[in-house]
């Protein structure tokens, strides 16, 4: 059982070694080096702002998460967090979104962290929509 | 006694182990290629619809899951009812099944609306849901069936084999039943509503599941040039036929009875007399192909010969794609009665039979799945001790003098 | 909605939503509400009032149940008014495959009786809002649920598109997203491979209107849906289902229905 320990540990080291290494010179290398921090713009705002964007930033995805279920399942509407009034807010003056360019405010921060939002199959993440029917004005 | 002598090797035969894994690899490949072109573009490119919503995919789907508890059977005679003759096979039984499930379990997640949501169904459940107790059925029969194998094949662990075993064979009773009754609830189709569609898809899993056994078993064997006598492949020719002859009985059963409810007419002329495509399915595939010929072919003959049972089983084999592809399809494409008394229609295709034409993409899907299930037989028959070196009478049962 | 157009003092602080907008109403603020005049007749809102939803804290109330009653009689084979009025409100558009692939929250059925005089007939069929919805009970993840109020919905965040719904539906009620949509409105979320139903437009039933379907059928003049709250015995829609025979379609699944017909 020993020696089939050592043999297997002596195949390995070299890969594992190579591996740790890489993994060191990863962490290293200052990210900022490689793509730029993204800049937020707000584009209309306003005086709804829900939280500062310290607390924005860690907790925005629990506060949607906690209010969709109210929204949905016990039909509270009307809330201070809501996924229109964030657009109504953040869409992009020129595109209108705040999807479609890595200029437009969700996707600024979601393609700099590489973390895939759901939202908008099927939200409207475009703003300035006729709201008793989905055509734009 | 004989079982002390069997040794357990792993397939020697490289070049048509590699051969049959790049063929395998090939149809896994197109069937990923299909899911990422389902997922991108929607299921609008494909055959399925809002009549037809169960397409292809969940034909293979729900053929691989249901034979994939009927393939422990063979294990489960071993160890829960003590036929000692069976324990050599039980290995490639485990195996079988768990490999089966999986090819069925990827071609139904795959086929999803949204498979980037599996963890959601895998954490949130409705447990009035028989979806979402099937999903601790298959999970738990992973679990369970591994542990079995391990029993089985750790010398040290075999005085636990037996109860593993028949905890497996329960696991599985009720995952079939559970498997049956996505139908069976459904009040609100003709072709379904029965609660004699959970024993009916017991009986089902069975006779594939063995079909398939004897396939592979027999595959296994003669690729590696290793003897299989006429003792074992006569008792499961025997387990076989009566497997078919049970799901014969249990699917006359059930049109028999749809027969007498007036209500029920509509479904049974459709699926028995006008249906076209289901109709030649029915008889042809499912009772010809599927049930008749099989048993004619393991019971007829003075001396059944190899290539009876292989015919038979590969003849059940295709009589199960039928019958599932009856079953889901054909129970969708009639239409709801919603109004008994008047005739209808709309712009919803209600009061007609709708048509169903599988696109490419759920043809490969499906075909990827069971290449799955293939290349992970051959894979695990290539790397570990899953197959006796010799299956032939004298090693098994030197009692047996001939084939029975 | 068909409540009185009187003030109402809440009696709890915990609001129904019935009570609120009775308060509403009657402050003659933008909110606007349905008034029963006579049986059919109702006064319209006010074409371009948007309604504003209640301040947050206000839940769906149990003590509601939203239905509706369709007169047959009343409705005519060939229109659509209904089916045009979902599809504007909820920015359904047809689909790039086939007709099957589209979604259909509202459909006109034509019915013809097989015996006798072949007397026909049409009506339109949507999710029926059942009591005990057989959508609900197979749904794996729950996604499938029954609002307190009596409407059926989709939560599309847990949605996983495995279409069991659509099977166990005795009124093929509900359709299914297979591609990427675009133009959705903000209030009526949805996407590709989640499945979808009638809403009873619960964007609007929160803002104190009517589903769309009801609303063009009775500004058009044909008055046969009706819309109310089937616990509220003074409300239209409770008078009349006394009075004057009603059916439930498939009603011997005893799913109770929330959607009544008259005159199959």
């Amino acid at each position: 059982m020993l020696r089939r320990v050592s043999r297997w540990f002596r195949w390995f080291t070299p890969p594992i070694a190579l591996a740790a290494f890489a993994a060191l010179a990863a962490f290293a290398t200052p990210a900022a080096a490689e793509v730029p921090k993204p800049e937020i713009v707000i584009a209309n705002p306003g005086s709804k702002c829900i939280a500062s964007p310290e607390v924005m930033r860690r907790t925005h995805m629990t506060m949607l998460l906690h209010q969709r279920e109210k929204t949905l399942r016990l039909g509270e509407r009307g809330a201070k967090v809501s996924l229109e009034g964030c657009i109504e807010c953040h869409a992009s003056k020129t595109t209108g979104s705040v999807l479609g360019t890595d200029q437009n405010f969700c996707q600024t921060c979601h393609a700099y962290v590489a973390v895939k939002v759901d939202c908008f199959d099927c939200h409207q993440p475009k703003t300035g929509m006729v709201k008793t029917t989905g055509i734009k004005p | 006694m004989a079982a002390k002598n069997i040794v357990y090797r792993e397939i020697a035969n490289q070049r048509a182990i590699w051969t049959l894994l790049a063929l395998c690899g090939l149809f896994i490949v197109a069937g990923a290629g299909a899911h990422l072109t389902m997922e991108h573009y929607g299921h609008v490119i494909t055959g399925m619809d809002n009549r037809i919503v169960w397409g292809l995919p969940h034909v293979f789907a729900v053929f691989l899951i249901v034979s994939a508890s009927g393939a422990l059977n063979v294990a489960s005679t071993a160890s829960v009812f003590g036929k000692s003759i069976y324990k050599p096979l039980a290995p490639l039984s485990g195996l079988l099944s768990l490999a089966l499930l999986a090819g069925g379990l990827t071609v139904l997640m795959l086929d999803l609306g949204r498979s980037d949501r599996i963890i959601v169904a895998a954490t949130q459940y409705n447990f009035k849901s028989i979806f979402a107790w099937n999903v601790f059925l298959y999970t738990g029969f992973f679990s369970i069936v591994g542990a079995y194998l391990w029993m089985m094949m750790d010398r040290r662990m075999n005085a636990y084999t037996k109860h593993l075993g028949a905890a497996a064979f329960i696991w599985r009773l009720v995952l079939t039943t559970g498997t049956g009754s996505i139908f069976g609830f459904l009040v609100a189709r003709q072709a379904y509503q029965s609660a004699i569609l959970a024993p009916t898809f017991i009986a089902f899993s069975l006779s594939y599941g063995t079909a398939i056994y004897l396939l592979i078993l027999a595959g296994a064997c003669a690729m590696d040039e290793r003897p299989l006598g006429d003792a074992i492949v006569g008792r499961l020719k025997n387990l076989l036929a009566t497997f078919v002859a049970a799901s014969l009985y249990l699917v006359a059963v059930l049109h028999l009875t749809n027969l007498y409810f007036t209500r029920n007419h509509g479904i049974e002329n459709f699926i028995l007399r006008d249906g076209g495509i289901f109709t030649a399915l029915f008889w042809l595939g499912q009772v010809g192909i599927g049930s008749i010929l099989p048993l004619i072919l393991l019971l007829a003959p003075a001396k059944v010969t190899r290539s009876n049972v292989l015919t038979a089983s590969a003849a059940v084999v295709i009589g199960g794609v039928c019958q599932m592809y009856v079953t889901i399809i054909g129970g969708q494409a009639w239409p709801l009665n919603l109004f008994p008394g008047y005739s209808v229609s709309s712009s919803f295709f209600d009061g007609e039979v709708h048509n169903y034409a599988p696109s490419i993409w759920e043809i490969l899907l499906g075909l990827g799945g069971v290449a799955l299930a293939i290349a992970i037989v051959f894979l695990a028959l290539r790397l570990l001790r899953f197959l006796p070196e010799r299956l032939d009478d004298a090693t098994l049962d030197p009692s047996h003098a001939h084939a029975e | 909605m068909s409540e009185e157009n009187t003030p109402e003092a809440p009696a709890t602080q915990d609001l129904s939503r019935r009570a609120f907008l009775g308060v509403s109403a009657s402050a003659a603020a933008a909110a606007a509400g349905f008034v029963a005049l006579a049986p059919g007749v109702k006064l319209m809102e006010l074409a371009h009032a948007q309604s504003a939803y209640p301040a947050a804290g206000q839940f769906a109330s149990s003590k509601i149940r939203w239905g509706m009653l369709i007169d047959t009689t009343k409705c005519a084979t060939g229109c659509s008014d209904c089916v045009t009025a979902c599809n504007t409100e909820n920015a359904i558009e047809p689909g790039s495959g086939r007709p099957a692939q589209s979604s259909q929250w509202i459909r006109k059925i034509e019915l013809k009786e097989q015996a006798g005089g072949h007397r026909e007939l049409s009506l339109p069929m949507m999710c029926q809002h059942c009591a005990n919805p057989p959508c609900v009970d197979v749904c794996p993840t729950g996604a499938s649920f029954k609002r307190a109020d009596g409407i059926v919905l989709v939560d599309r965040h847990i949605c996983i598109g495995c279409r069991y719904c659509m099977m166990a539906c005795p009124y093929q009620a509900r359709s299914f997203v297979d591609e990427p949509l675009h133009d959705q409105n903000p209030e009526v979320p949805r996407g590709q491979g989640c499945v979808e139903a009638c809403t009873l437009c619960v964007q609007r039933i929160d803002r104190g209107l009517g589903p769309a379907c009801v609303e063009a059928c009775t500004q058009a003049g044909h008055g046969a849906m009706l819309f109310g709250d089937l616990n509220d015995p003074a409300g239209e829609i409770a008078k009349r289902i006394a009075t004057t025979a009603s059916s439930q379609v498939r009603a011997d699944l005893r799913l109770d229905p929330g959607v009544r017909y008259q005159g199959i």
